[in-house]
């Protein structure tokens, strides 16, 4: 994910396709990478501006198993954010081995 | 080689559709097999029936439509992402109290399971917007 929160319905129909693919039984994976990664900053309002509560549904990627979480070390960095900035437990990733982690997945879908 | 297409942008905010639409054509061409075109997001505009752009500009429901007549290309919109905006199947609009259905010829509403399986089917999966 590279897209920062609260852009249209994106996230929402993003997750859904996480979700799905988890309820197959498929391993997921997830990346979050440039703005992407303020999607799990914590102390985010969004219902303040009548938009849908994010947090809760990538809480809810618990109950589907999906705990494969990644974040690019320098896009945190470079936002000021540190990993107790966020709303899940997440693996730091540096970008030289971001191309690793794709190459152990099947399928990459860009977002 | 088994391709599965997924295209998210809408027909006039890209090139995206254009270059989904290329492709597959292309790889028609070249042999390939085309497991599925699954439209999510902003691609659902690509599957509105009455989309009526003028005769100068591309016509994307009517090529799509006449792609999938000619070669039996399973072009499938997801239907949360449809009905979110405003794209209704025959029965859904009945359900809903609308007159008509907006689907265009040759395109058929699913869920993302759907696209799921071609993911699972194809060799490649192409994310195009």
């Amino acid at each position: 994910m590279r897209r920062p929160p609260h852009t249209g319905a994106h996230l929402q129909e993003t997750l859904d396709m996480i979700l799905t693919t988890a309820a197959f039984d498929q391993q997921v994976s997830i990346l979050f990478a440039d703005d992407g990664v303020l999607q799990l900053k914590t102390g985010q309002n969004p219902e303040q501006r009548h938009l849908k509560d994010t947090a809760a549904i990538f809480t809810a990627l618990e109950l589907y198993d999906v705990r494969a979480l990644y974040a690019e070390t320098e896009s945190l960095s470079a936002r000021g954010l540190a990993v107790a900035d966020l709303i899940l437990p997440v693996e730091m990733i540096d970008r030289c081995h971001v191309n690793s982690l794709m190459l152990r997945h099947d399928v990459i879908v860009p977002d | 080689m088994k391709f599965a297409v997924q295209l998210n942008a809408s027909p006039y905010h890209s090139n995206a559709g254009l270059d989904a639409y290329c492709f597959i054509n292309a790889a028609l061409q070249a042999g390939h097999e085309i497991v599925r075109v699954f439209f999510y997001k902003d691609g659902i505009y690509h599957g509105f029936r009455y989309a009526t752009p003028p005769d100068d500009e591309i016509q994307f429901n009517r090529d799509w439509s006449a792609l999938a007549a000619e070669h039996q290309i399973d072009l499938v919109l997801c239907i949360s992402a449809a009905q979110r905006r405003g794209l209704l199947c025959a029965d859904e609009a009945r359900c809903q109290g609308k007159l008509d259905d907006d689907l265009a010829p040759g395109f058929r509403l699913a869920g993302l399971g759907q696209w799921l399986e071609a993911a699972l089917l194809a060799d490649r999966c192409i994310v195009f917007g």
